[in-house]
This record gives structure tokens, C-alpha cells and sequence, in this order.
């Protein structure tokens, strides 16, 4: 199935006062699931809510499903769904009833008794917003994004502080979404969420997409595999580097951990571990670890905490 | 679990009127189940309306006091919900992202801002039932002409909202719950709700006399206790108010 992208975004710049918030981003996201991650402050929200119609660009082209979502925003809104990163819900309202109300606004929503049991609001009762848990809190927002039964749905940090059970719930509905057709934008911090869920993820930092690609295709390009084993402390890491091909990298992270970097294969298994039996070294541990998404994420933006 | 196609898109947006009626009825809902939203709307002026009427506290001039409080309180009623209910229940609203969300939602900007119009509107036809009933028991003898009063009121329901929606959609929550409370009381005092303005300072009396509540009070009372004609001046102060509370909300209100 080959259609036209669901968003596509071209040098877009949008700022606050003197700070730029998203700094000539382009981005183009195809049917499926698309996972935004980023540091905080990238720009993830912003870029997001501008395709939500929230902001106005300063410069650059925002077309989602075709439509510009500023000017034609009546339009864009009866066709995307919206979970925001907190709030939105009435504080005296209860869960059901506020469903019921969005539910309300759409021409063909989905049934909404179902929807909650889906999401396990049931339990929430008579209990008015304000005093739901953080979980159910997110649970309801998620159900409020796709009961209009939307082609898109914009998901901003969909399981940040929920219990594991609660995270598998959402991973399970936004695969039964793509499955039946609906394409997601979702923002997230969880690598393993973006893993799991994307075909397609763009990492975004100080304003602009970095990396754009498939999990496995950013795995792969984000390098190659890591070699680790333990053995006594100092060994001589220079003697080691000299037997190993020459674009590898060798390195004592902690007294007696050795990690090994580059293209790990068979052959560069042996020749670590005849290393060691020449110098009378027994690898307690070795192992051989796939580059995770995680790896390539803190590769490209780097490690130091940011503001 | 889950039927493939379950979630097979087929969006839309509802019919506008069965939104707007959605939204209000919601909104209304919202309003009556808040406590202490009845404590100002219907309360605070059913209390006052009992209390002045039945003990002589206040010199309300000659004839019976309820003649004299009941035009009050039925402005005090129009401002506790226009006003002070609408600016601390939207201000909320903003803050917790409730307009945010409904912003992203098919319900167009000025369905909102309709359906909460009409929350306000059947919130006050309650209050003036319930407190014309009271009245009624009190010995109230109303005269002059509905429609005047009916003027009077949607005029000061315009104005008032203006004004409430302005500092809701400006203020922070916390301010405009602290304020828009601070407002009523101020006005239910110096406002020539259940004090007569004469009992005020000639020129605080002229000042006092512009404000929004006292036009509407003063108008009522002229219609219903006096059976005077259109009182033309207090409406044209309302329409003052109106158009520049609206206006003024109109340009300033930052929806997040």
C-alpha cells in the first residue's frame, strides 16, 4: 500500500521570545507508527503541536493528511486525534462521562462502553478526575485521542509514569490501530517503546531531526556490535588492540570490564579469546550485545544531562 | 479480545447544534455539581435575599424590604454566574488544558465560547426561578414590563461575561479564582445590590453608579419596584460594558 505521507514538515522554524524552539526541522512521516524521540527541550512538543494546528509557524510548510493545520484546522480536527502530555479532562468530571463527551463530537465514534473496558477505565467509576490515578489519568486521555475513530492520532509521551501493565495495554491498542489502518505520531523517551512500536522513528535534538530511519536501519547505521568480557584487572589493552583488525576499539571501562567495539564476527571472537589464552586471561564473562536503539540514541545526542 | 477493523478510521465531526448542545449540557453539569460554585450562585443570594428581607438589618427606604432587595439580588444572581462562576470555572479550564483539548476537538472555537453562553444563560433562567419563588413567599410585588427585564438581564449577562472571560482567559487560575472573588464581594457591597447607593457619599455615588452591577440592579429595581419604562440609561451603561468587556476578551484571551 503506497499513499501520500500523513505529515510532512519542511524547514520548519518556530521560536519563543529569543529561544528557537524547533530550528529548520524537516520531517516526513509515512502511514504506519512514527516514534519522535529526543532530549527534553528538542523541540519534540512543539513540532508536534504545530501540526496539531496549536502553533503558527515562523517559517517553513506543515502539511498534515494533506491539509495545513492552521488555516484549515476545522477540517484537520475531525480527521486526527489528540492525546496531550497531561490534562485536558474537566477536573469534576468523571471518566466515562468526559469519554461519552468527546465521543459526542464525532460523527461515528467507536462504542464507547467497549473502549473503556479496552483500557480498564471501568474501574474508575463515580470517581471525578482530579482524583483518578496518574495511570488512569493517561488511560483516559489515550481513549479520548481515538474514539472519534481518527485516521491519525498524535500521542505526546504516551506511557511516561505508567506501571508495565498499564504500558503493555498501550502498546496493544496502538498495534490494533495501526493494524487497522490508523497512523500514529507518538513522542516518547522509552527507547524499547519506540523499539517495539515505530516502523519508523526521527530523533530530534536542539530543534532539527538528526536521525531518521527504521529501529533496525539506525542500529545498524548507528555502528556495529560490542564485545564484552571481564578478566583481571589491568590488562594490557595495547597489546589487545594491536591483535584485533585495525577499526576496532578496545577499552578498560571499569577495573577488570573490557569492552571491545567493532565489526563483531566469528573471527574476531577467536581472536579475542586466543588474546586471552596467550596472556593466561579466563573471560568470566563474555558477551556479545546488539547496538540498541538506546546506544545510537545517546551516540547522536550525547550523554551529559541537559537542562 | 478486539475485532479486527474495530478501529477502522471513519472520522468526522458531529452535526454543529448537537455539539454545542453537548458542550453545554456538559458545562452545566460541571457547574451544578461544583460546591462551591452553588455557594455564589445560588447560596449566597437565596441567603441574602431570606436574611435582609425578614430582619431589619438595612435601611432599604420606604415600603416592604423585599421590594427593594429582590431587583439586588436578581443582578447579584447575574453576576455570581456571568461573572465570577464563568471566569474561576474557565480559568480552571485553561489551566488544566480543558480548552487546549477541546480546541483540538471538532467543536469550532465559537461553538465553545456559544455553548458556555448557553450553560450561563440556563444556569440564571434556575436562579431566577428559585429566586422569584422565594421572593414571591416574601411578600414580592413586582410590576413594570418582562421585557425590560429580560433586556436588562441579557445585557448584563453579555457584560459580565465579557468581563469574566477577560480575566480568565489573562490571569493565572489562582488569580482569577482570588480575584474574581474579591470582585463579588466588592460589588455586592459598594454595587447597590442589597445597599441602597444613597446611603453612599454623593460623589462615590456617581462612580459607584457606572459600574456594571449597579446599572443592572439600579434598572431592575426601576422597572420592578418603580414599574418605570426602558430604563435607557443603565442599559446604555451594560451596552458600554458589554462591548468593551467582549471586545477586550475577544483580543486578549490566550486560550493556554
Amino acid at each position: 500500500m503506497r499513499s501520500e505521507p500523513v505529515v510532512q514538515v519542511q524547514a520548519l522554524v518556530k521560536r519563543y521570545g529569543d529561544k528557537t524552539a524547533v530550528d529548520g526541522l524537516d520531517l516526513v512521516a509515512e502511514a504506519g507508527i512514527t516514534a519522535v524521540l529526543g532530549p527534553n527541550g528538542a523541540g519534540k512538543t512543539t513540532t508536534v503541536e504545530t501540526c496539531e494546528g496549536y502553533r503558527k509557524p515562523d517559517s517553513g510548510a506543515v502539511r498534515v493528511l494533506g491539509l495545513d493545520p492552521v488555516r484549515q484546522s476545522g477540517e484537520l480536527h475531525s480527521r486526527i486525534g489528540v492525546m496531550l502530555q497531561s490534562g485536558g479532562v474537566y477536573s469534576g468530571a468523571r471518566a466515562d462521562e468526559m469519554l461519552r463527551h468527546v465521543a459526542k463530537l464525532h460523527a461515528h465514534p467507536l462504542d464507547v462502553d467497549a473502549l473503556i473496558e479496552r483500557l480498564g477505565l471501568d474501574s474508575c467509576g463515580r470517581t471525578t478526575y482530579r482524583r483518578l490515578s496518574g495511570g488512569q489519568q493517561q488511560r483516559l486521555a489515550l481513549a479520548m485521542a481515538v474514539v472519534g475513530r481518527p485516521e491519525l492520532v498524535f500521542l505526546d509521551e504516551p506511557t511516561a509514569g505508567l506501571d508495565p501493565q498499564a504500558r503493555r495495554a498501550t502498546w496493544d491498542l496502538v498495534r490494533d490501530l495501526r493494524a487497522d489502518g490508523v497512523s500514529v505520531i507518538l513522542t516518547t523517551h522509552y527507547m524499547d517503546e519506540a523499539e517495539q512500536l515505530a516502523d519508523d522513528v526521527a530523533i530530534i535534538d536542539a530543534g532539527k531531526v538528526i536521525a531518521q530511519g527504521s529501529p533496525e536501519q539506525l542500529c545498524r547505521g548507528g555502528a556495529e556490535n560490542t564485545l564484552r568480557f571481564t578478566g583481571r584487572p589491568g590488562l594490557d589493552v595495547g597489546s589487545l588492540l594491536k591483535a584485533l583488525p585495525a577499526d576496532c576499539t578496545a577499552a578498560e571501562l571499569t577495573p577488570g570490564s573490557y569492552r571491545v567495539g567493532g565489526k563483531i564476527d566469528p573471527q574476531l571472537l577467536a581472536t579475542v579469546t586466543s588474546w586471552c589464552a596467550q596472556h593466561g586471561v579466563m573471560p568470566e564473562k563474555i558477551s556479545v550485545e546488539r547496538h540498541t536503539l538506546e546506544d545510537v540514541f545517546l551516540e547522536l545526542t550525547g550523554k551529559e544531562l541537559r537542562s | 479480545m478486539t475485532t479486527a477493523g474495530t478501529y477502522t478510521p471513519k472520522p468526522g465531526a458531529a452535526p454543529l447544534p448537537r455539539m454545542i448542545g453537548a458542550q453545554a449540557a456538559l458545562e452545566t453539569k460541571m457547574l451544578l455539581r461544583n460546591g462551591e460554585q452553588l455557594l455564589l450562585t445560588v447560596i449566597i443570594p437565596t441567603l441574602l435575599l431570606v436574611l435582609f428581607s425578614t430582619v431589619d438589618i438595612i435601611d432599604t427606604g420606604k415600603g416592604k424590604s423585599v421590594d427593594f432587595l429582590a431587583p439586588g439580588i436578581l443582578a447579584l444572581a447575574v453576576m455570581s454566574t456571568a461573572f465570577t462562576g464563568q471566569a474561576i470555572a474557565t480559568g480552571f479550564e485553561r489551566r488544566y488544558g480543558v480548552l487546549k483539548r477541546l480546541a483540538a476537538s471538532p467543536l469550532p472555537r465559537w461553538g465553545l465560547m456559544t455553548a458556555k453562553t448557553a450553560s450561563v444563560l440556563v444556569t440564571e433562567v434556575l436562579q431566577v426561578v428559585l429566586l422569584t419563588a422565594i421572593a414571591f413567599s416574601l411578600g414580592w410585588s413586582p410590576h413594570g414590563n418582562p421585557l425590560s427585564v429580560l433586556l436588562l438581564l441579557i445585557l448584563g449577562t453579555a457584560a459580565f461575561s465579557g468581563l469574566g472571560l477577560l480575566m480568565a482567559g489573562t490571569l493565572k487560575a489562582e488569580a482569577t479564582l482570588a480575584a474574581a472573588n474579591l470582585v463579588f464581594l466588592l460589588l455586592l457591597v459598594g454595587g447597590g445590590v442589597i445597599v441602597p447607593m444613597d446611603k453612599f457619599p454623593a460623589g462615590a455615588q456617581d462612580v459607584l453608579g457606572l459600574l456594571p452591577v449597579s446599572a443592572l440592579s439600579d434598572g431592575l429595581r426601576d422597572v420592578l419596584q418603580h414599574g418605570a419604562g426602558m430604563p435607557w440609561g443603565d442599559l446604555g451603561i451594560l451596552a458600554v460594558w458589554a462591548v468593551v468587556g467582549l471586545g477586550a476578551a475577544g483580543r486578549f484571551f490566550r486560550w493556554e
